[in-house]
């Protein structure tokens, strides 16, 4: 800890603060309470979207990001199958036409596609829970990514020495619901058929849990959609503390992810990183976080889900 | 027509010897590092190159998988690892992380490199990129269909590996970490506790029970059956699948004879004459009798549903792994056989082997190796001489029925 705040002492580069708004009108919300950069897409190509930004509403946003000096990804992150990889083509051309800050991939037909195209717009790899070494970020480099969404996964050390390591962007994901399990399967429609249930809305908005026998205080989001079925954690990270380690570390973004939670929310945790952060860097070694962040998120989280380090300090053996 | 390669699981130099003896024309290990088995009996290097070495008398390959997601401290020594498997042979390594294919690319240039299913690869775009990577084979997801695989083929010229038998994943291979969040073991590091096998109670909103809670009926799980593709050769033939894999590392050697032992006829029989090749219910009743789990087509020719997934218990297994024929002699009609699980006079057992070997019989009197008579084979790997109702040969294997 006193270590860190030492390597800091004179500037400290600011990390992105990056939200994932499901609307237009979150978008622009997000973006007045601090966001720097906010990721979107549709539903077609990008993976557990929030909300749709189809190309019109995707240019709109764009124009308004642009005005406030705010950034703009765009979500082509799903596992595409060869329906899919026919259509992306154009979903690429007209994105290339708008000028995205960067494309957000994690199947490498976006980067053949691309290629195909002779479009350049900067990629940002975002494979998911195999976004584990900066050997693998190295790669995606040499092809045009400027940085690695990491995963979920690894711990502070391992950040640590993935950023020291890569010359690619890092983003970590500083709060909010993480995927643990994707499935192409229907999972929810197949045992309510086997069941002999009447179907049942188990999209993203539809509140379907599940809980593990064993451990029956930790709920699960379960949703399906286009992509088959995601289970989310039952827990929500929260970094909150250590935005002087992840300066440190040389995080490039700080991701909220605003998955199954409210614009309202999703505002408070911007605001509340946007504080940490703007505090940390004026004066990194005067650094005390104010309770006041913490609790304004506090008082809007679903009480049965607790806020985590997720695995920032876990050991993990295989 | 191509003959496709079989490419078998080899948990150990045992089981490879007896995939190979069984007709496999490929195996497929895990070395001591970046394998996503990592309570499997895995291979030093010099058992690699003894692995090399048994494989090049039956003309077969030696694959090793590296499939593992690195993390920052399991990269050191990927080089002289790689190195090393170059050296002793290995006809590829399966991977599935850009870091050892980069660090093959740079210390074992030699060394092909095979895209592992752990990579979830569907889309003909996506192999183009791995084939203009250098990579001369791609194992697909276990999501792609027949028209996936057949799209492919017919867009880019690379081999194409697809697995025919063996359990599955439920989730896409590689995007599941749920073993990680229950156990702390990471699944992409070869710790996975197949917490897609538990069982789980769904609740829909506001917390109302979604079938039956905290109860032993069928309650909800994300378990998938496994994949079987006996009823399917010629379609897969056809489809131009270059390597058809089985899949199971941490299967018995009795698993891994009589699965290859199924396919093989099949193939061959397919290959052989399309026309009148029709299938055999003995392929589909051996693989019954192996499997530990039903099995179902997986994605080839439709998304699974309702019929594919285990909400109940699991099956019994139906027969029991006995035993594996040492030797015999044909002036006594003895055989001698190394014992596997315990078996006594007046059960019934049946033979099989490669070379057609396939008969039931009654355990007769049983005598130890130097002759004295036993009332059962009850101790593990013990020698077992007794009398069979037709000759056997080495590396047959008996069964015992279970009730």
């Amino acid at each position: 800890m006193i270590a860190t705040r030492e390597t800091n002492q004179g500037h400290v580069t600011k990390p992105e603060i990056l939200a994932t708004p499901g609307s237009p009108d979150e978008l622009r919300r997000l973006v007045r309470a601090g966001a720097d950069a906010v990721a979107i897409g549709e539903r077609r190509f990008g993976l557990r979207l929030a909300g749709e930004f189809p190309l019109p509403l995707f240019r709109e946003a764009v124009a308004f990001a642009r005005e406030n000096g705010v950034k703009v990804y765009a979500l082509v992150n799903r596992i595409m199958d060869n329906r899919l990889a026919l259509e992306l083509p154009d979903y690429l051309r007209e994105l290339g036409s708008i000028g995205p800050d960067a494309v957000v991939f994690g199947d490498p037909a976006v980067v053949m596609a691309m290629r195909q195209l002779g479009l350049s717009i900067p990629l940002h790899w975002d494979g998911e829970m195999t976004v584990t070494n900066h050997a693998a970020a190295e790669f995606w480099g040499e092809k045009g990514a400027v940085r690695a969404v990491l995963a979920r996964e690894l711990n502070l050390d391992e950040i640590r020495s993935f950023k020291r390591r890569t010359g690619l962007e890092v983003e970590v994901q500083v709060h909010g619901a993480t995927a643990i399990y994707h499935s192409r399967r229907r999972l929810v429609r197949s045992y309510l058929e086997h069941r002999g249930l009447a179907p049942l809305d188990a999209g993203m908005a539809a509140g379907l849990y599940a809980v593990e026998t064993e451990r029956p205080d930790l709920r699960h989001p379960v949703f399906e959609d286009e992509d088959g079925t995601h289970i989310l954690s039952p827990d929500d990270i929260c970094l909150l503390d250590l935005v002087p380690e992840l300066v440190a570390a040389g995080v490039d973004s700080f991701r909220i992810d605003g998955l199954l939670k409210s614009p309202e929310y999703n505002e408070a945790a911007v605001r509340a990183y946007r504080a940490a952060v703007d505090r940390y860097a004026a004066s990194p070694e005067r650094f005390e976080p104010d309770p006041a962040w913490l609790e304004s998120i506090r008082r809007l989280q679903d009480p049965g889900r607790e806020l985590t380090y997720g695995f920032l300090f876990k050991e993990q053996i295989y | 027509m191509k003959k496709p390669e079989l490419l078998a699981p080899a948990g150990s130099l045992e089981k490879l010897k007896f995939a190979l003896h069984y007709g496999a024309d490929a195996v497929y290990i895990g070395g001591q590092r970046y394998g996503l088995r990592s309570n499997a009996d895995n291979f030093s290097i010099d058992e690699i190159r003894e692995a090399v070495r048994i494989a090049a008398g039956y003309g077969a390959k030696v694959y090793v998988t590296a499939n593992i997601y690195a993390h920052e401290d399991d990269l050191e020594g990927v080089g002289d690892y790689l190195r090393q498997l170059e050296e002793a042979g290995v006809a590829a390594i399966i991977t599935a992380d850009p870091a050892v294919i980069r660090a093959a690319r740079r210390a074992a240039p030699g060394l092909a490199v095979h895209l592992s299913t752990q990579q979830s690869t569907l889309n003909w775009l996506a192999v183009q990129f791995w084939k203009e990577e250098g990579l001369p084979r791609v194992v697909l997801a276990r999501e792609a269909s027949l028209d996936d695989i057949r799209f492919i083929k017919d867009r880019v010229d690379i081999e194409i590996e697809t697995f025919i038998h063996g359990a599955m994943c439920s989730s896409y291979s590689g995007r599941c970490v749920l073993s990680n969040h229950f156990t702390g073991r990471d699944s992409n590091r070869g710790g996975c506790v197949q917490s897609c096998r538990w069982r789980y109670d769904l609740y829909g909103p506001g917390g109302q029970p979604v079938g039956p809670v905290e109860s032993d009926e069928d309650r909800f799980t994300l378990g998938a059956k496994d994949l079987g593709m006996i009823g399917h050769i010629p379609e897969l033939v056809n489809a131009g699948i270059d390597s058809f894999k089985i899949e199971g590392r941490m299967r018995s050697l009795h698993y891994v004879a009589t699965v290859v032992h199924a396919y093989r006829q099949a193939i061959d029989a397919y290959v052989a004459d399309p026309a009148g090749y029709r299938l055999r219910g003995e392929w589909m009743a051996e693989l019954v009798k192996a499997a530990n789990r039903p099995l179902n087509t997986g994605f080839y020719f439709r998304e699974p549903g309702a019929a594919d997934h285990i909400y109940g218990a699991e099956d019994k297994p139906l027969v029991d792994f006995a035993g594996v024929v040492l030797g015999y002699d044909g002036n006594t009609g003895e055989a001698l056989i190394e014992q596997r699980n315990f078996f006594k006079p007046g059960q019934t057992v049946e033979f099989f082997g490669p070379a057609g070997v396939r008969f039931s019989m009654t355990v007769p009197e049983l005598r130890d190796e130097s002759g004295r008579p036993v009332d059962a084979a009850r101790h593990p790997l013990q020698k077992i001489r007794m009398k069979t109702k037709a000759p056997v040969e080495p590396m047959d294997i008996m069964r015992r029925r279970l009730a």
